[in-house]
């Protein structure tokens, strides 16, 4: 684990393994979203809104993942202190949150046809809102401290492992508190969806966390990159002040 | 009194909205990245 710490082994990995996850992701994603759309059957009571599943589902856990995300990496930061464990809470702080919005606004165009109403705010709804707010307050915590002293800071690092106290209120709270919306339909091991609907949705899960894998990845090397060229330039600069 | 709604307006904007953003994040990300790696190679050959 320690050995992927190196920037340099990293990016010769990130080099091949970013296209491979973007291009076997979006494939997937495109055959799984046309499976939901024209090959999947409508749903008894739900009828054709039920497609919207397919998106839906996806980004939800991507929304939830991506926090997990930076909370693991936080927490190898402030442990380990690996030079890419920021980087890598960095990469997964934007296409988390455009998947937690994502997950928002197609949940809200769900609710409208099947609730009768754009949003409540019940405990699931309003839970995943609080996520979207605290990956723009790490976002912006992220870009201050960096622009203070460029230096490790560890208060992005700590936010992120306390913001993870949200992700299992997320999950939890249809079985917590009474709520507009369903309980899980999918647990370790079983499922309470038809074939028809599961195999759909499960590629397009797939589909999408290749994605986010290869977003990630690139967000990294570009961070990477930004740093690399900063560091040349500042030596660079010095070296001409001492001559 | 039940209102009449096309579901497939619903789908329809869920498939546009989710889709469009999930493509723009990734060429987001892939333009980025191309440029950040342009700039760390102009910046050696200076």
């Amino acid at each position: 684990m320690h050995g992927f710490a190196n920037p340099a082994r990293f990016l010769r990995i990130a080099r091949w393994l970013m296209p491979l996850c973007m291009g076997t992701g979006l494939a997937v994603a495109v055959l799984a979203l046309a499976w939901g759309v024209f090959v999947a059957p409508a749903e008894r009571l739900q009828g054709e809104t039920v497609r919207i599943v397919y998106l839906h589902v996806p980004s939800a856990w991507l929304g939830m993942a991506g926090w997990m995300g930076i909370a693991a990496a936080s927490f190898t930061q402030l442990v380990w202190r690996h030079p890419l464990a920021g980087i890598a809470a960095r990469a997964c702080a934007v296409p988390g949150a455009v998947f937690t919005g994502v997950c928002l606004v197609t949940g809200s165009l769900w609710g409208r046809p099947a609730w009768g109403t754009w949003w409540v705010w019940d405990g699931r709804l309003t839970s995943m809102l609080v996520l979207l707010f605290l990956y723009f307050g790490w976002m912006a915590l992220s870009q201050a401290s960096e622009a203070s002293d460029g230096a490790e800071n560890r208060a992005p690092a700590i936010f992120g492992l306390v913001g993870a106290v949200n992700v299992p209120i997320i999950h939890y709270s249809v079985i917590w508190w009474n709520s507009q919306h369903q309980p899980p339909s999918i647990t370790m091991g079983k499922s309470a969806m038809s074939g028809d609907f599961l195999w759909p949705l499960l590629a397009a899960m797939l589909g999408f966390t290749l994605l986010f894998a290869g977003v990630v990845l690139a967000r990294m090397r570009a961070i990477l990159a930004d740093q690399q060229a900063e560091a040349r330039l500042r030596r660079k600069a010095l070296s001409e002040v001492e001559f | 009194m039940r209102e009449a709604m096309d579901p497939w307006t619903f789908v329809v904007a869920a498939y546009a909205i989710g889709v469009g953003a999930t493509a723009a994040m990734v060429g987001w990300s892939l333009v980025t990245m191309r440029r950040a790696e342009r700039r760390r190679d102009d910046s050696r050959k200076r």
